[in-house]
């Protein structure tokens, strides 16, 4: 079981508020993950939870049980580092071991539990290397494994994938996706990359100067933003926010639309504009055009391919059924 | 260019370096020479550097006089028994430090340096009291607490270099894996600062065995040690110096065969933390 309720916790580091008082609570089982810029508390959150850090008011509770004293180590929860933080001067098998060693579990036991981690991990081969022995993506699984055996209530990954390069990163976003699906145990993973967040959250909390901004599914986000800073967040490329006569018109402060949402054109359209630059992907095509009195430079997403060059002029019709609204405040208009 | 180093360089270089080398160590070899002359010979002038009758009379004679392996045996038990108690006390000082650091951390570390730039003698008398009020004159215990206080700003110093140098990410690892304060410094910090606490051992050990003036002020026959066994052939005795050479090439050699054998950690030790 884990199931982690924050109420009203803060943390201030000295006279500085890094994160004032916040309430959330995250399911049994559930696959969170806490995204925003970096310097937002995504991390100093995750360390709170841990119990790395103190909290400077609130409850933590666990299952129910108050936790916000209780040491990390009495927690029951287990944590994968950005540096991995193997323990350089033991064997692959004895890292893994471990925290098994700490919590007492009998021999036979902790070599069977070492065995089935190695297996699922593609570790068996490793077992007597040392760490330095091995490339970042075996040690990001060892550190995995390490957090496997405890058996933890849940698993906490503080950007665990930022050290890898970009192909290591994806095979080892799917596989820890796939662990949750086998291990149905709860996993709270803090990133600054909206992409693994958007591929790997059942829940996604998104964060900017230590304030929740929203909490939802990572559709309901890519659809519903609930207001301007979350809609800029969340996607890629970014959300076009246009302000002034423009969104006007639409009854906002503020309209946002997508760049897959635009349509393009050569001959007509709403608005037009110069293109800047465009990005030929093959699969995609990005455009990024200046001059459209909207905004500094509005992007547009294309299936396929288009034939369009620097300088050339270009119309762009938003889907008006894909707009987004948003007030002065920057909150969402239904 | 390329930078290269040139054979006329390499030759230059090592001729300096042999060089300095010689210079530092020619007051041991005099006294090295001087320990197989005789008395004669040993102030003889102009100064005989070879070509002299070597001969191991000097030696006999000290052997004969004192009791050599007892002053040895001193030696070992403080010079052991100060670094040991200075390294229990010094790795959780260091730990804290290094990893819990408050405002007032780097304070503390140079204020205990700054107890090393007090004169010795300026407290002689102080803990001279101390001692006759303890009862620890010429007791063992009583310099293994001295030494040990002597050298701790210099063993903490030296550990809280290696410990800054190991990431707080993986104490924080063992900290989530269920190892307590006690265990996480067993398990996990101390086998990964093993090189390091081996030079601080080395280095320390070495300072408290070279160690003159608490051993020679606060001992008198029970707890003297190689110290006082070179020093007994200095002023009663004369100008004896061929047997005050055997004296001290025997109390040096101990420590001259540990330093040979382990100068590669030595020098590594010493300069970690600089060098990256």
């Amino acid at each position: 079981m884990g199931r982690i309720t924050l109420d009203k916790v803060s943390k201030s580091f000295g006279e500085v508020e890094v994160i004032p008082p916040l309430d959330l609570t995250i399911e049994n089982g559930e696959f969170t993950v806490f995204v925003g810029p970096s310097g937002c508390g995504k991390s100093t959150l995750l360390r709170l939870i841990a119990g790395l850090e103190d909290t400077s008011g609130g409850h933590i509770r666990i299952d129910g049980n108050d936790a916000t004293h209780v040491p990390p180590a009495k927690r029951g929860l287990a944590m994968v580092f950005q540096s991995y933080a193997l323990y350089p001067h033991m064997s692959v098998r004895k890292n893994i071991a471990f925290p098994m060693k700490m919590a007492g579990v009998p021999e036979d036991e902790q070599n069977r539990r070492i065995d089935a981690a190695a297996n699922a991990l593609n570790l068996s081969d490793y077992l007597d290397r040392r760490p330095g022995q091995l490339s970042g993506g075996q040690r990001q699984r060892v550190a995995i494994g390490r957090a496997i055996v405890r058996e933890p209530a849940a698993f906490l990954f503080d950007e665990p994938l930022s050290n890898l390069d970009a192909a290591l990163r994806v095979g080892m976003r799917l596989e820890i996706s796939e662990l949750h699906e086998r291990l149905k145990t709860t996993m709270i993973y803090v990133t600054h990359d909206q992409v693994e967040a958007m591929t790997m959250a059942d829940k996604i909390v998104v964060l900017r100067a230590g304030v929740i901004e929203q909490v939802g599914s990572p559709l309901e986000l890519y659809h519903e933003p609930g207001n301007e800073f979350v809609a800029g967040f969340i996607g890629s490329p970014k959300m076009n926010l246009i302000k002034g006569a423009e969104a006007e018109k639409h009854g906002a402060a503020t309209v946002g639309i997508r760049p897959e949402h635009t349509d393009v054109s050569t001959t007509e359209g709403t608005w037009n504009g110069v293109v800047g630059v465009a990005e030929h992907l093959g699969s995609d095509t990005f455009i990024h055009v200046h001059e459209t009195g909207l905004t500094d430079m509005f992007t547009v997403r294309i299936t396929g391919d288009i034939q369009v060059k620097h300088g050339d002029k270009i119309y762009l019709t938003p889907q008006l059924d894909k707009l987004h609204r948003f007030d002065a405040q920057g909150l969402r208009i239904e | 260019m390329a930078r290269s180093v040139t054979t006329q360089r390499k030759i230059i270089n090592t001729t300096a370096a042999w060089a300095v080398g010689l210079l530092i160590f020619f007051p041991i070899l005099w006294t090295i020479l001087t320990s197989f002359k005789t008395e004669a010979t040993a102030i003889a002038d102009p100064p005989v550097f070879l070509a002299f009758d070597w001969t191991l009379e000097n030696y006999t004679t000290v052997m004969e006089r004192s009791n050599y392996m007892r002053f040895l045996w001193n030696s070992v038990i403080i010079a052991g028994g100060s670094t040991l108690l200075g390294i229990i006390i010094a790795v959780p000082a260091a730990w804290s430090m290094a990893f819990v650091p408050s405002k007032r951390t780097k304070d503390i570390l140079l204020w205990m340096l700054s107890t090393k730039m007090l004169p010795a003698v300026g407290v002689l008398y102080p803990i001279y009291l101390i001692f006759i009020k303890l009862g620890l004159l010429d007791s063992r215990t009583g310099l293994i607490i001295v030494l040990m206080l002597m050298n701790l700003p210099i063993i903490v110093w030296m550990l809280y270099t290696y410990f800054k140098e190991i990431p707080g990410e993986i104490l924080e690892a063992a900290r989530m894996d269920g190892a307590s304060l006690k265990e996480e410094i067993l398990y996990v910090l101390t086998p990964m600062a093993i090189p390091g606490i081996a030079s601080t051992l080395l280095l320390n050990f070495i300072l408290a065995w070279n160690e003159a003036f608490w051993t020679l002020n606060l001992t008198a026959a029970k707890a003297a040690p190689l110290t006082a066994f070179i020093a007994s052939y200095s002023s009663p005795e004369g100008l004896f110096y061929a047997k005050l050479s055997a004296a001290s090439t025997m109390a040096i050699a101990p420590i001259l065969i540990l330093g040979w054998f382990s100068q590669k950690q030595l020098v590594s030790g010493l300069t970690f933390g600089a060098v990256k």
